[in-house]
């Protein structure tokens, strides 16, 4: 990777709540973009699984160290805390048993990272609103029959449900593009990440 | 990437197990005098830190690279060493040996037995994957390699990966399984059978006292016969033979007239030019009774947490399954090791480990840098 080019937003933000020289398991890590920053900046200990067998090619060129799996079962064979961080960046919403994976996330992962466009998004409102059409923006980028996206949530849904299951909400962070919000995120921000532990 | 290879190559012997130590086998049974056929590609580096060990499956030998002087087929995994290719003779120090209790140059049933200045046949000892790995420790002991870069190999090959792994950790960076088990499930045993039935059925066999005259080659090409179905897919088989039958006018009602039974017979024939049918026994029988989690649990064997793994597994192959190749997987998982694993999409069922080099390529070849850049690191 070169040093100039831009780091994506919420990978820069994920950079942030990791600390240096821990372990990292990236579920869904697709190119493996955001594991091979973490393994150059932090020295992380990286492993991913991902169900793509052409990003299974991608990764491994970057030297990384990668599953070829379904990562909604891939979790159970893992030992408790086996891992520092557990990042469901951008394929949480795409889960089939999100609970399911979010728990056993919990039990694996000292702490979790979860990433996800966020549905409450001021222009997901006004397409919705004023245009009669399901969203399509910029972290929402797909159509209503190719999607997949299985989950639709606002950044208000997961923190009313991570009081509802008493998952401790470590950190927020609010994003619409390259640029951090900081006021009316849940209508500002088209994606929300955040760092979680049970 | 450059497209000429290893070149010409010459097999060597190296023979260890003096009359009073021995080789002592897991059967507690023990070899005198043991010769191990290998070949080696590339050169070892000052520091000996750049050797790869392959090893070969069921009817492989030493020969993996190049050509042997004269010949025109080149060694059974040639598109995947030498200069450029994935294991890259100008970086890597290649070795691979001919199994012990195999037919090409290693101490086998058809060697002489120093006791009987006969053939060994049926005398000789029942070995296991594990006494293959011992004697391939001893020839990676002779080169005063420490620590192997890795230790790779499919199928059979595979079986001695784990092997490996279990007996000497200590003694790789990395392992490199592909297309294999931690143990055979009943039809991995009942096709081995069926082959050993087939060799034995056949009454040039003779208790396996054959070899001062005719060998039972009908048999063994039978065995084979059965191995290459099991090897490909049923859509492999379709692509190369359809149902296509050969020109040539019958001579006889049941006449191998389709061009799938044409291409058995030629590779039954092929085979038992080069394969001695008590070795098929003696290897067959050490797959069966291979399990790489028999003392303890495999994760637990995976206590090296410096080790990395690669797990290779093909979609169509179902002599040994995906499912096989993510028990390794899972058992890595458990253990904390840090792994990489891919089902490539393959057609071409088991046979997909030599044939599906581009993606082998790929994998291995990124994967060794990574294992040699992480040693620069430490």
């Amino acid at each position: 990777m070169k040093e100039k080019e831009i780091i994506k937003a919420d990978h820069k933000a994920i950079l942030d709540m990791v600390e240096a020289n821990s372990s990292v398991l990236d579920l869904g890590c697709g190119d493996g973009d955001l594991l091979e920053l973490l393994t150059m900046k932090k020295n992380v200990r990286g492993q991913g699984i991902e169900i793509d067998e052409q990003a299974i090619y991608r990764c491994v060129a970057k030297g990384l160290s990668v599953l070829h799996g379904d990562i909604d079962t891939g979790l159970s064979e893992y030992k408790d805390k086996a891992f520092d961080y557990i990042i469901l960046n951008q394929s949480f919403q795409q889960l089939k048993h999100v609970e399911t994976v979010l728990f056993d996330a919990l039990r694996v992962g000292k702490k979790v990272i979860v990433g996800f466009p966020n549905f409450a998004y001021f222009r997901a409102r006004l397409r919705l609103f004023f245009r009669g059409r399901v969203p399509v923006t910029a972290s929402l980028p797909y159509t209503w029959y190719e999607t997949p996206n299985l989950h639709f949530l606002s950044t208000l849904d997961f923190l009313d449900y991570c009081r509802q299951k008493s998952i401790k909400v470590e950190r927020k962070v609010y994003l619409s593009g390259q640029n951090r919000i900081w006021i009316l995120q849940n209508f500002f921000a088209n994606t929300g990440i955040f760092l979680i532990s049970k | 990437m450059t497209k000429t290879g290893v070149g010409i190559v010459e097999t060597k012997y190296f023979t260890f197990a003096n009359q009073q130590e021995g080789f002592i086998l897991e059967s507690k049974e023990k070899l005198v005098s043991v010769t191990l056929a290998y070949e080696t590609y590339g050169a070892l580096n000052k520091e000996k830190s750049n050797a790869i060990l392959i090893l070969h499956a069921l009817s492989g030998d030493a020969h993996a690279a190049g050509f042997h002087k004269g010949e025109e087929k080149p060694g059974w995994w040639d598109n995947m060493i030498g200069p450029g290719r994935a294991f890259d003779t100008e970086k890597y120090f290649v070795i691979c040996s001919n199994v012990l209790s195999g037919c090409r140059g290693s101490t086998g049933p058809s060697s002489i037995n120093p006791k009987t200045n006969k053939p060994y046949a049926l005398d000789f000892p029942v070995i296991s994957i594990g006494d293959m790995v011992v004697a391939q420790k001893t020839l990676i002991d002779s080169f005063g390699i420490d620590k192997l870069l890795t230790v790779v190999g499919g199928s059979m090959g595979g079986m001695q990966v784990l092997s490996w792994l279990i007996k000497y950790p200590e003694r790789i960076r990395s392992a490199i399984p592909i297309a294999t088990a931690l143990r055979h499930s009943p039809q991995q045993i009942a096709f081995d059978e069926v082959g050993r039935q087939a060799i034995m059925a056949d009454p040039d066999w003779h208790s396996g006292n054959y070899y001062e005259g005719n060998p039972p080659d009908k048999g063994l090409a039978v065995a084979r016969m059965i191995g290459h179905i099991t090897y490909m897919s049923d859509i492999s088989m379709t692509e190369k033979f359809g149902r296509q039958k050969k020109n040539n006018i019958q001579p006889f009602k049941f006449t191998a007239d389709f061009e799938v039974e044409g291409y058995l017979h030629y590779r039954g024939d092929n085979f038992v030019k080069r394969f001695d049918a008590n070795s098929y026994l003696y290897i067959t029988k050490a797959m069966d009774n291979f399990d790489a989690s028999a003392a303890k649990p495999f994760h637990e064997v995976l206590s090296e947490k410096s080790l990395k793994a690669l797990v290779i597994a093909f979609k169509s192959d179902w002599l040994y399954p995906a499912y096989q190749s993510k028990e390794i997987v899972k058992a890595c998982k458990y253990a904390g090791l840090q792994a990489s694993y891919c089902e490539v999409d393959s057609t071409y069922g088991h046979d997909a480990f030599l044939l599906e080099t581009e993606e082998e390529t790929h994998l291995i070849s990124h994967f060794l840098k990574s294992i040699l850049q992480k040693r620069g690191k430490t």
